[in-house]
């Protein structure tokens, strides 16, 4: 299984990012055969519909699944379009959230927030 | 002659400003910008209306042509448009109707249908032509509506109601105005919002004054920001009970007491020296 996670920084020690559309980078990492990489999210830069553009990449790698603290609407759509489970992390540990899905101890991602559109605008 | 009112936050009285000063400008035309919430209309109350739907243009697309190329993805700068499972979701609230994915789809697979973002309504109240913005609850942009209503105005005296800050949605409404007025507060707050605007209208270039509103005796801080950046100062609304009550309402105070008609004509009459200066300047 191919998961996601938002990352803060393409460079270890990482965290997981609070944003999902705004996040610099994903984690792509294949449970299976426990390789991983790294992708620029080009969305995170743009004026607007990054949660989109986000969603598109990860959908793009192939992931089944991504852990992330929170989500917005137009991308839990571009996610939920492409069948993908979302899932919330707890705490800013990329390791240790891995683990606890692996272990199934992550719950499915309920809040999907209405969005930050416009701001700035 | 185009004077456009403005403020950086709400509840400072553009509005009062506005309509006003088009009650004693005479023949004259009031525009509401501030397309999410208008309210000059209730002060005006007027007849003889005339609606017209404010449409926007979004992409649909035929997925029975669409093969997934993704040049309207890569196109789209503000990221509407997603391919996932071989289906082109278009994000309609996202889109700014540029018409580019449009124009670039190869396979002709996109056209545009007409989506009702809101109205204009347009009618009388004695002189006055009164024109209203109004955004539909729940999308994304007044612009087109903004747009809708600064075009094609008629000629005369003009007052644009903006909507309050410094976004796209003011920068529309004070694009082709011939003059600017700023309404503060006489509180820190009120510099705050004042300097917001400000920075805007001179990024435009546009000649600018203010009115100080609900002025009390003792320190203002607008004003004495005004001097300092050498601001004119228009004229001074007193904060006072009576005409916080007429405008609570929705009565225009310039018409119903001879004392505010003065008022409100004498600060035309300085707005009007003072827009006939600058536009003579600045031509």
């Amino acid at each position: 299984m191919i998961i996601a996670v938002p990352v803060d920084d393409q460079s270890a020690p990482n965290t997981v990012c609070v944003s999902f559309g705004r996040a610099p980078y994903f984690l792509i990492y294949d449970i299976a055969s426990a390789a991983n990489r790294m992708v620029h999210n080009s969305g995170a830069s743009g004026q607007g519909g990054a949660g989109i553009k986000a969603a598109q990449t990860v959908v793009d790698g192939k992931v089944e699944a991504v852990l992330t603290p929170r989500c917005g609407e137009n991308a839990a759509e571009v996610l939920r379009a492409a069948g993908i489970k979302m899932y919330k992390t707890s705490g800013d540990s990329i390791n240790e959230n891995i683990e606890a899905f692996k272990k199934g101890e992550l719950q499915p991602l309920q809040d999907i927030h209405p969005g930050l559109h416009g701001q700035g605008e | 002659m185009k004077i456009a009112v403005l403020s950086g936050k709400g509840g400072t009285g553009k509005t009062l400003l506005s309509v006003n000063l088009a009650a004693v400008a005479g023949e004259s035309t009031y525009i509401d910008c501030d397309v999410e919430e208008p309210n000059g209309h209730l002060f005006f109350k007027p007849d003889q209306i005339r609606s017209e739907p404010i449409t926007i243009k979004i992409p649909v697309v035929d997925q029975q042509i669409c093969d997934g190329c993704r040049v309207c993805v890569d196109f789209c700068k503000f990221n509407a448009l997603a391919y996932i499972g071989d289906k082109l979701l278009i994000f309609e609230e996202v889109c700014h109707s540029c018409g580019g994915c449009v124009l670039f789809c190869p396979l002709r697979a996109l056209s545009e249908r007409d989506t009702v973002v809101g109205e204009i309504r347009r009618g009388y109240s004695d002189q006055v032509r009164v024109a209203s913005g109004i955004l539909n609850i729940g999308e994304a942009s007044g612009i087109p509506i903004v747009k809708g209503l600064l075009r094609d105005i008629p000629a005369g005296t003009t007052f644009i109601d903006c909507p309050p800050g410094s976004a796209c949605i003011v920068m529309e409404s004070i694009k082709d105005a011939d003059y600017c007025i700023f309404v503060a507060e006489p509180t820190l707050f009120g510099v705050h919002n004042l300097k917001m605007v400000y920075q805007l209208v001179r990024l435009f270039g546009k000649p600018h004054g203010v009115v100080l509103n609900k002025c009390l005796p003792g320190e203002n801080p607008a004003e004495e920001f005004c001097r300092q950046q050498g601001i004119p100062i228009l004229g001074k609304i007193p904060f006072d009970p009576e005409l916080g009550t007429i405008n609570s309402e929705a009565l225009i105070a310039a018409r119903e007491h001879k004392g505010w008609k003065q008022v409100f004509q004498e600060l035309l009459q300085t707005v009007m020296g003072e827009v006939r200066r600058e536009t003579a300047s600045h031509s």
